[in-house]
């Protein structure tokens, strides 16, 4: 846990670097598309008192100022897979972000999709000595929440306080300065694949780039689909990205679950790809033009050219209609949501106030998603899209952005974590220097 | 699956023949299409690009480099000797060249309001032979060398259209001669020199003043002369005294001594003196207003003698000594008797 804490807090003070040089890229590693955004920060003065416009959770002091997508190499299941082809796709879409920006970036957020997270509630408790609750009381308490074993390789990418409680009354979010003599939280730490997060490292490090932050991509698409209501109120926001699938549950404007599926629209396209016997260029252009979920009786009469170039004329000139299209890829989405559904139900997502479920990513545009959702995963079931933020522009508001517009959200006003409080002091090493002169001290 | 297999297409239209495909020999060859373009940028092109982003670098190259590539290739070809001459004297000549259109020659001078002596020593002060560039007439330079005339007080030189330059000058008017040491000179009303005289008689009609640094204080003297106006059939000229105060000189040897300041005031006291008394026509040598409150007078040596005989005295001569010379007494025969 040590060198997490220390790993973590150096990539928090890169991240204050970069934030005051002003200029910081974040970048969204996808199966299908990688995707990055830079980001500059004005500072707060940019909106006058009279133009109505708040801090809005620092969104109002940051714009995106270039924006780069290409299509993502090495990629399999949200996981790097060819790390020297992830490299250059890498490469491509940070130089053309460059390009357009028009400044060079020197420091990067990045989100992993894969990786296998999984989500762990912690829960500690001590005694205020005090009476009331300092910042090192905040500190002890999250150093005394009990680890479970993680497994071998597993690293924590987000360890967040999400409630505090003092003496029965729970439900508090800022626990400092209040009185009380117990002092309990609850944390959510999501752990990954300690080798594919080690993986992403190196691939940005090769790119001369420093690493500033590296966040789960469901947390961060969550951020950016998810309204507030929803957050405070109690939803499920699912990522539905080309190789993975990710589900984050949202209460009280606070992650307490996160979890990702490996199957994604990359699936949908093999089963067009297989049952029609086209490539699998061809069958992405089927999905993605005349792809749907609800057959109706219209859709048998709609023959859809399939095109092709194998030099067989035959195989060239074959249609299918569209129910046939809808046909392959209906039992792929509800297969997926199925999974979507388990892991929710795992989740305890059915005893939660409101279970408000969202559905953004790239997938979530296949038409008459929504209705196939409703009748898996319960009544409340929506199609979001990212939040709009500053210069962003129209072709990177699509819901495939909101994880990264997320990041951005998400560097733009970072969420609590354990390493972002002092570490207490009897957690610091045996030969520390402080002890020594402490003990210095207590003995002449 | 529908449509899935080829010969079930279009079954609607029953027996309809398959089209006429002319098959080729063999295969035709696969295009040989280059393969694509690996969009991304080697290692090495995208460590350029960003250090081509460093706003240092980028100035560097964008604005340094050019420059030194000119200064370098300017260098190298103007290293050579004859290259340079070659490039001056395309350069003079083409200036050459505009400067002699015929929009800026000027071909002749006209002068306005001077005398001959000056319109010939302004001609001769021209730097240039007529007709030239109006170019190489450096105006202010000339006007400067023509101020320095004494006897010009001001020029207006200017290059009129058609090629003249036109002067036209005031010159000094003479109202003072000024007798000192080294000669006679003109002097104008402020007392600056105009022209230098042989003698008197080439301006008889001018006053005359006299003495060192007279000229410095001439505007004092002609105010003086000014005043002197019932005395001035009598006014031989001015004098200075020691560059500090005037003497009136006046014809029979008389001389009106004034003081250093207020001059004028003590001259117009002794003029109303002489109008009441008749002062300036009796016997008296020197008039002394230097001290205001007490003007003090010296009478001639008749006027003396007159006293002197008639109290009895030894009448004196020129010398201040009693005339007593057998040899003289002829000549004091007569005053001795009346």
């Amino acid at each position: 846990m040590k060198d997490l804490y220390q790993g973590q807090r150096a990539m928090r003070n890169m991240r204050r670097q970069a934030m005051q040089r002003g200029v910081i890229a974040v970048l969204d590693i996808g199966t299908s598309k990688i995707a990055c955004l830079v980001l500059q920060f004005d500072g707060p003065s940019q909106f006058r008192e009279t133009d109505g416009v708040g801090p809005m959770a620092g969104q109002s002091n940051f714009r995106v100022i270039g924006t780069a997508t290409t299509r993502s190499r090495g990629m399999r299941y949200g996981e790097i897979e060819t790390m020297a082809e992830t490299e250059r796709a890498i490469r491509t879409v940070i130089q053309s972000a460059q390009k357009v920006a028009g400044t060079r970036v020197d420091h990067v957020i990045a989100c992993i999709s894969g990786a296998r997270p999984a989500s762990y509630g912690l829960a500690g408790e001590i005694t205020l000595p005090s009476g009331k609750v300092t910042e090192t009381d905040v500190a002890r308490v999250l150093a005394s929440c009990d680890v479970p074993d993680f497994g071998r390789g597993r690293e924590v990418l987000h360890a967040q306080p999400v409630n505090f409680a003092i003496d029965g009354r729970s439900g508090l979010s800022d626990p400092r300065d209040q009185s009380g003599s117990r002092l309990a939280c609850d944390m959510h730490v999501l752990t990954i694949d300690g080798d594919a997060a080690g993986n992403l490292v190196h691939c940005i490090r090769r790119c001369d780039m420093e690493l500033a932050g590296v966040a789960s991509a469901s947390y961060a698409a969550g951020l950016a689909a998810l309204v507030e209501d929803e957050q405070e109120l109690g939803a499920a926001c699912i990522d539905l990205g080309g190789g993975t699938t990710g589900v984050s549950v949202f209460i009280k404007k606070h992650m307490i679950f996160a979890d990702a599926v490996r199957f994604g629209g990359d699936l949908i396209t093999q089963d067009i790809a297989k049952g029609l016997r086209v490539s699998y260029a061809v069958a992405e252009r089927l999905k993605t033009l005349h792809g749907g979920l609800e057959a109706t009786g219209r859709d048998d009469r709609e023959m859809i050219e399939l095109g092709g170039s194998t030099g067989d004329w035959d195989t060239d000139r074959r249609s299918v209609s569209r129910a046939d299209l809808i046909g392959i890829m209906r039992p792929r989405v509800e297969e997926i949501l199925e999974k979507v559904g388990e892991i929710l139900e795992a989740a305890g997502f059915d005893c939660m106030p409101a279970r408000q479920i969202v559905l953004t990513g790239g997938s979530s545009q296949i038409p008459g998603l929504d209705v196939l959702a409703s009748r898996i995963l319960g009544q409340n079931v929506r199609i979001g899209r990212p939040l709009r933020i500053q210069g962003l522009p129209h072709n990177a508001t699509a819901p495939g952005f909101s994880s990264a517009i997320g990041l951005a959200l998400l560097t733009a006003h970072p969420q609590d974590e354990w390493w972002d409080f002092d570490m207490p002091a009897e957690h610091y090493p045996a030969r520390s220097l402080r002890r020594a002169y402490r003990w210095f001290r207590n003995n002449w | 699956m529908q449509g899935l297999n080829p010969f079930h297409r279009g079954h609607g239209d029953g027996g309809r023949p398959a089209p006429v495909r002319h098959v080729p020999a063999r295969p035709a060859p696969a295009l040989n299409r280059a393969p694509r373009r690996d969009p991304a940028p080697s290692r090495l092109a995208y460590r350029l690009n960003r250090m081509m982003l460093r706003p240092l670098v980028r100035r560097l190259v964008h604005i340094g480099l050019p420059a030194f590539l000119a200064a370098m290739v300017a260098g190298l070809w103007l290293s050579d000797e004859t290259r340079r001459a070659n490039l001056t004297g395309g350069i003079n000549a083409i200036v050459d060249r505009i400067q002699h259109r015929e929009e800026f020659m000027v071909k002749m001078m006209t002068i306005e309001g001077a005398s001959p002596v000056v319109d010939k020593g302004l001609r001769a002060m021209l730097p240039v032979d007529l007709p030239a560039s109006s170019f190489d007439i450096d105006l202010e330079k000339l006007r400067e060398r023509v101020l320095k005339l004494d006897a010009v007080e001001a020029v207006d030189l200017r290059i009129k259209p058609g090629g003249v330059l036109s002067a036209v000058v005031t010159e000094r008017v003479p109202v003072v001669l000024w007798r000192h040491a080294r000669g006679i000179e003109l002097l104008d009303k402020t007392g600056h020199r105009v022209a230098s005289v042989t003698s008197r008689e080439v301006r008889g009609d001018l006053p005359i003043i006299a003495g060192e640094g007279a000229d410095l204080a001439a505007p004092e003297a002609l105010a003086l002369i000014d005043a002197a106006g019932p005395i001035l059939p009598r006014l031989r000229g001015l004098e200075r005294i020691g560059e500090r105060r005037w003497d009136l000189v006046l014809d029979r040897g008389q001389r009106i001594k004034l003081p250093e300041d207020k001059a004028l005031q003590a001259l117009e006291r002794a003029i109303a003196l002489d109008r009441a008394q008749d002062m300036f026509e009796r016997d008296i040598a020197v008039i002394d207003l230097r001290q205001e409150a007490r003007p003090v007078v010296r009478l001639g040596l008749e006027a003396q003698n007159a006293i002197r005989r008639a109290r009895g005295q030894p009448e004196i001569g020129p010398d201040g000594k009693p005339v007593e010379a057998a040899g003289k007494s002829g000549g004091k025969s007569t005053k001795k008797s009346g």
